[in-house]
């Protein structure tokens, strides 16, 4: 029966997304980036509405969540997931919204006027039917898929506002938002880029290596050096895993010493980050906050007899309070990052902030 | 304007870059040195050291070529501004090398642009009337500002073409061979000495030293600090004084000589030797001083062989007093600093505060240490094993895990290489790191130090004087594959391997010496006293 070959295929997609991510977490599979997590969770959310059996908006969201707190549970360190989820979840509200009749604006505001007047008409459970509201959502999920491939662009394109010629710029480890943010710039600017490499990973010499081949004038220092260095630069460019809630960020580790010597010399520090990036968690969560990896690239197995005596530690996040963050780059322009809990707002429903 | 200059030269640059025009300019300037040499060596007998600066700088300015000297940007030093970055090379980076060299790119890089700049700068001076390049210090004023300014040693001012001119004669003079040293070399306990009284150490390079003139044990010495064999503000220094005891015993005063004065000339081409192996520190500089004021303290009619005893007694008691007593008195302030149920966070390897954790572990202080240890060099395994071997419960982290492992910890413990006249510390490089994260978080952080380390520099960031470590040692293959691996090739890449730096004094809350418990802005107030003592 096709509806049944739909559904195993189905399934078996979800199957084979969530041993993927499971498998990149620990580091054994190749690593991808987030814009192809981000992808590809909004293409598979874009097959579940179209190949899953659903009468309603509501069930289409319960289908969706449930799906997405198994995604999420697969790696609970890669957010992107879960913020992509997320979006899809207010895009369908929106979209029944719309189909009803009624502005979405009004509704998401939770004044307390409206929580005086209107009582309870928004135990709106998303019951009715409408026969357009899988070709909008998935339409909707186009739109958001459009825009996933050009945040990358979006965000070289202000490369230019950004960086002037004889300035000497520090980054850390690798991203690949920022590698595509300094390629764009030293098409017309001459400048001078010092990579701190970010033990143990030392994926700093990848990211070292990529720019040279533009001509970029590209200088490798150890961790250690970071606060030595920093008297000379002008302005420090960073990429980040997530955006956190407060506008706060959870990124590679070695990046709060970055963000506090920049914060003693003034110098500015810059995040690249696309909006996909935003996620409405806070930075509270200590057991969920962290994550570790196998403490053998600290003290290797060599170092035997002093092995089981001593606890070695390798964390691979770090928290960056937003007091220490000059600007946000995203795709949609700069802001500070105190104007990140709006953004937010825009992007997610409250609702949905807990999945 | 310098810019639009620093443009025309690096175009000139760009057409001729290549590394074999900078092998023609080495051996030109050689064959000029020699010509000066014999000529100066007419000279140098009747005038004395402080005549000579006179006459020699206004002749080599003179001479001083016009070749377009090659320079790639320099990679070493990241700010395109028209001032050069006056980077204090380690042996291997001495551009006047009698040897092949076999440094890396980046330097000699750094070195050209340096030279270059500084040249550039010159013949800007010389059109507008004969003014030495700014860059450098003013050479003829300190003979008159000798109590108020501290010139730095000659060696230290890599960008100043005039300086290290005058710095290959005065090795020339003392006749000791500039050494590049930067192969490995397996060395057993002493230099195996060829037939014919030379030295062959390395496969490749072939070091002829005349065994004559320096004291075989100062060479051993010598290769030993440019290996990373000895290593440690500590252990290079009484490393030294051993070295120099051993010279002592061995010294006969020629005739006509007298000791005093004869012993402290010898001393001196052995002195530049080490230095062009490795830089001295702070502590090998004070001691080297103390040695030279006691040699020249010995009474004109003593004996030999008495002199020879009450110098070996003098270097004996400094060290005694100096590095061990000074170490048991620091140990003794520090624990009790040290209460139960402390984390205590060490950075890399520092002898004296391992000296310190032990000792308190064997007075039944119940406490844990946190090892932070960073790349290349891992200094904080050597430490880490010392502490377990003692049984000390400890953790070990790098360097980037700190903001993590930082709200843990309860005191910071750092060693010094150094503590400098304005109040600035200066260790092994990471340092500063350390001591920024644990302000931000407001863990106390207190620096051990001996006295014998406060020398009366002045510095305020880590890049005007600094030692580099060879740039490879941040290569690393991960999962086979080894990005840097051809760096050098690249023209745009460059690695930067600093070896110390220095941290404000605000982030230091306290500094144990053996005369107490100090601020960090105490420093010149105990140089002082340590002046007036002697």
């Amino acid at each position: 029966m096709p509806g049944a070959d739909k559904e195993t295929d189905l399934s078996e997609r979800i199957e084979s997304f969530l041993s993927e991510l499971k498998r990149c977490g620990s580091g054994a599979g190749s690593l991808r980036g987030s814009a192809e997590t981000a992808r590809e969770t909004t293409a598979l959310l874009r097959r579940i509405t179209a190949q899953a059996r659903w009468g309603n908006a509501g069930e289409l969201m319960e289908i969706i969540r449930k799906e997405g707190r198994r995604m999420t549970a697969a790696q609970p360190s890669e957010t992107t997931v879960g913020n992509m989820i997320r979006r899809v979840l207010k895009i369908i509200r929106e979209e029944y919204a719309r189909s009803r009749g009624s502005s979405e604006e009004t509704d998401q505001q939770e004044s307390l006027h409206k929580l005086l007047t209107s009582g309870g008409s928004s135990e709106d459970n998303f019951r009715q039917h409408f026969t357009h509201l899988k070709a909008n959502v998935i339409e909707a999920i186009n739109e958001l898929l459009t825009e996933l491939e050009g945040t990358t662009d979006n965000i070289s394109m202000q490369a230019l506002e950004h960086i002037h010629s004889n300035e000497v710029i520090m980054t850390i480890g690798r991203s690949r938002t920022v590698e595509a943010f300094l390629k764009d710039a030293a098409r017309k600017r001459k400048f001078h880029v010092i990579v701190a490499e970010c033990a143990p990973f030392c994926q700093g010499h990848e990211m070292a290596t990529s720019l040279c081949k533009e001509d970029i004038e590209t200088t490798v220092i150890p961790d250690a050096a970071i606060f030595a260095v920093m008297s000379r630069v002008n302005k420090v460019i960073i990429g980040t895993q997530t955006v956190l809630a407060n506008g706060g960020l959870r990124a590679v580790n070695g990046t709060h010493t970055l963000a506090l010597a920049a914060k003693h010399h003034s110098t500015p520090l810059i995040v690249c980050a696309p909006m996909f990036k935003l996620s409405p968690q806070f930075p509270n969560e200590e057991d969920t906050f962290h994550k570790f990896v196998s403490p053998h690239e600290v003290l290797p197995f060599t170092e035997g007899e002093i092995l089981s005596k001593v606890n070695a530690h390798c964390p691979v996040f770090d928290y960056v309070p937003p007091e220490l963050i000059t600007l946000f780059i995203s795709n949609i322009g700069g802001n500070a990052p105190s104007y990140i809990y709006r953004l937010m707002s825009e992007l997610y429903h409250p609702e949905d902030h807990e999945l | 304007m310098a810019d639009s200059v620093g443009r025309q030269v690096d175009s000139i640059n760009h057409a001729t870059g290549k590394i074999n025009r900078l092998k023609l300019f080495k051996r030109k300037e050689l064959t000029k040195e020699e010509k000066q040499r014999l000529r100066k060596e007419k000279k140098q007998h009747k005038k004395n050291k402080k005549d000579d600066r006179g006459p020699p700088e206004k002749e080599k300015e003179k001479e001083k070529a016009s070749v377009p000297a090659p320079s790639k940007p320099a990679t070493q030093s990241p700010a395109h501004k028209a001032a050069p970055v006056p980077v204090n090379a380690s042996a291997s980076e001495s551009p006047v090398a009698a040897e092949k060299p076999a440094k890396s790119k980046a330097e000699l890089r750094a070195e050209r642009r340096a030279r270059q700049d500084s040249e550039r700068a010159s013949k800007q001076g010389k059109k507008e009337g004969g003014q030495q390049s700014t860059s450098s210090k003013p050479k003829a004023t300190p003979n008159e500002l000798q109590p108020v300014v501290k010139r730095l040693p000659d060696h230290v001012q890599v960008d100043d073409p005039v300086a290290l001119k005058k710095l290959a004669k005065k090795l020339e003079r003392q006749q000791v061979r500039q050494i590049n040293i930067v192969m490995l070399c397996l060395l057993s306990d002493c230099c195996p000495l060829t037939d014919d009284g030379f030295i062959q150490v390395f496969s490749e390079i072939t070091l002829h030293i005349p065994v004559t003139v320096i004291h075989p044990s100062i060479v051993r010495l010598g290769l030993q600090y440019s290996q990373g064999i000895i290593a440690g503000s500590n252990a290079r220094s009484v490393a030294l004084l051993h070295a120099f005891k051993q010279v002592i015993q061995d010294y006969s005063t020629p005739p006509n000589e007298e000791l005093s004065r004869d012993l402290v000339n010898k001393l001196s081409p052995y002195i530049s030797f080490l230095s062009q192996c490795r830089p001295l520190s702070a502590s090998m500089g004070n001691a080297i001083k103390y040695i030279k004021k006691e040699i020249s303290n010995i009474p004109s009619q003593c004996k030999e062989e008495e002199a020879k005893r009450i110098l070996q007694e003098c270097i004996d008691s400094y060290i005694n007093e100096k590095i061990i007593l000074a170490s048991e008195a620091i140990s003794k302030y520090a624990i009790e600093k040290i209460s139960d149920g402390d984390v205590i966070l060490v950075y890399g390897c520092s002898s004296l505060v391992n000296h310190i954790l032990c000792e308190a572990f064997e007075k039944q202080r119940k406490f844990r240490v946190i090892v932070v240890d960073s790349r290349p060099r891992l200094e904080g395994r050597e430490a880490l094993r010392r502490l377990v071997k003692k049984g000390i419960r400890c953790t070990y982290v790098l360097i980037s895990a700190l903001s993590y492992i930082l709200p843990e910890v309860s005191k910071v413990f750092l060693g010094a290489h150094a503590l400098l006249a304005n109040g600035y510390v200066m260790s092994r490089v990471g340092t500063s790191q350390i001591a920024l994260v644990a302000k931000a978080y407001n863990v106390p952080v207190l620096v051990c130090c001996e006295t014998y380390k406060f020398c009366e520099r002045v510095q305020t960031d880590s890049f005007v004087s600094n030692e580099l470590d060879d740039p490879d040692d941040l290569i690393v293959t991960r999962n086979g594959k080894t990005h840097l691996e051809n760096w050098q090739t690249v023209k745009s890449l460059g690695l930067l391997n600093l070896v110390y730096d220095v941290t404000p004094p605000d982030f230091v809350d306290l500094v144990i010496t053996d005369l107490g418990m100090i601020p960090c802005t105490s420093v010149p107030v105990v140089l002082r006293v340590k002046n007036v003592d002697q």
